[in-house]
């Protein structure tokens, strides 16, 4: 067993894990923060991708205790005052999803994908790239790359409307 | 997952003594294929000593002539280098085209070349540029470390630092990847180095691993073209067969993304 603590969504957090737990499992069990889902469990789908220190990851490849020390920013934390995050909000507005089990995962992963790209530098073909680790078993992607692409164009505005 | 012990080593000297002292112990990287495989209890270490924070094992190096790379340095990282896209950029291709984006995040050189997976991306770019691998003991030539499948000349108490790339006057990497894994069904990484030799490493299709192509490169240094190698086949005889292609299969893809290693080269 580790005593292991973290900074999860902004809020220092610490509990006592079995070595072998998984992040996902962590966040999910430990912190009740059920919104990171475990689709395959095998690191193919990609809907448990969070963040750690800023960067993707499939949650459920990752032990708890190697996020030992981290900063994790799951699907819970990316909205600000009750306001969706603009990737969330574009999720919305075109709907990006069917059955939805995918979402987080989806969304975690565009966030990253526009933080490293850049807002207002990703194409279709780029998206569909990226998206190579995430799955819809809805197949459902349409949709789910034109959220991506509005939610990216319009914080690129946002980002020229601030200077 | 079966129970196991968790460490983190501040040092490489440190990640030795843990690994000495314990009973089984795996070193902990990436986790991208370790992890997956103690899920399915195909692995069951007593230890994991987490290597992936150690100081001496990160950065990309520009040394003129060569570069170097720490052993926990991440795909995306690599992928990502300013300083390898315009040395190397096969070999830059070649890391931003593992997994997906969140395995390369995770996921690190060392990892992968101790690993040596047959079916691994970064084996075939050690082996045909020439890639020298310090270990905690010793350097070893790309050409000695990787023995067979999942095998290298790793001692069992011995941790990769760091691979240093000869910088190649132009390389590249083709790979074919299996539709769903996306693992080479085979990878060819064509080099032509600053002497004028060429070398060319095919992972994913050997059935002890990645392996050279003599023929391939005798024929690309006296003529450095696609054209050069279409008629030159690996023959299928030692190659794998699995549900996801046979070894003819696997030969004939040789030969095409050898010729796409070459094309991309330029």
């Amino acid at each position: 067993m580790s005593q292991i603590s973290m900074v999860v969504n902004g809020k220092r957090v610490s509990g006592t894990v079995e070595d072998r737990t998984l992040l996902v499992s962590f966040i999910r069990e430990n912190q009740g923060l059920t919104g990171t889902h475990v689709g395959c469990d095998t690191s193919q789908c990609g809907a448990c991708v969070v963040h750690v220190d800023g960067k993707a990851v499939k949650s459920c490849t990752m032990l708890a205790v190697q996020a030992n020390g981290s900063e994790v920013t799951t699907l819970e934390g990316v909205a600000s005052g009750g306001e969706l995050h603009p990737v969330q909000a574009a999720f919305r507005e075109h709907h990006g999803l069917q059955c939805g089990f995918c979402t987080p995962g989806m969304i975690m992963s565009a966030i990253d994908m526009i933080n490293r790209h850049g807002a207002g530098n990703l194409d279709e073909a780029t998206i569909r790239h990226e998206l190579e680790g995430n799955i819809c078993r809805c197949t459902g992607y349409q949709n789910i790359v034109k959220a991506i692409k509005a939610a990216s164009d319009q914080m690129a505005g946002m980002a020229q409307a601030a200077e | 997952m079966y129970e196991t012990t968790y460490h983190r080593a501040g040092s490489v000297a440190d990640a030795a003594a843990l690994l000495a002292k314990a009973e089984d112990a795996k070193l902990l990287s990436g986790g991208q294929t370790l992890l997956p495989t103690m899920k399915q209890r195909l692995a069951a270490p007593s230890d994991l000593i987490d290597v992936s924070r150690i100081a001496e094992m990160q950065g990309i190096t520009d040394n003129g002539a060569s570069i170097s790379i720490g052993a926990a340095t991440k795909h995306a990282d690599v992928a990502g280098s300013t300083v390898v896209k315009q040395k190397l950029p096969g070999l830059a291709k070649l890391a931003g085209g593992i997994g997906d984006p969140a395995v390369r995040h995770m996921g690190t050189l060392g990892g992968s070349i101790s690993n040596n997976d047959p079916a691994a991306d970064y084996p075939a770019a050690l082996l045909a540029l020439g890639a020298t691998i310090t270990t905690s003991k010793r350097s070893l030539a790309a050409d000695e470390f990787f023995t067979g499948l999942f095998e290298t000349a790793l001692d069992e108490d011995e941790i990769v630092v760091s691979v240093s790339f000869p910088v190649a006057q132009k390389s590249a990497y083709a790979k074919y990847p299996n539709p769903a894994s996306r693992y080479a069904m085979a990878g060819v990484y064509v080099a032509k180095m600053g002497d004028g030799s060429v070398r060319v490493a095919v992972t994913g299709a050997g059935q002890g691993g990645v392996f050279r192509v003599p023929e391939m490169e005798t024929a690309l240094a006296g003529n450095f073209s696609a054209s050069a190698v279409a008629g030159i086949s690996v023959g299928a005889d030692n190659l794998l067969s699995d549900i996801h292609g046979s070894n003819a299969y696997r030969a004939n893809l040789v030969t095409v993304m050898a010729k796409r290693a070459v094309e991309a080269a330029g």
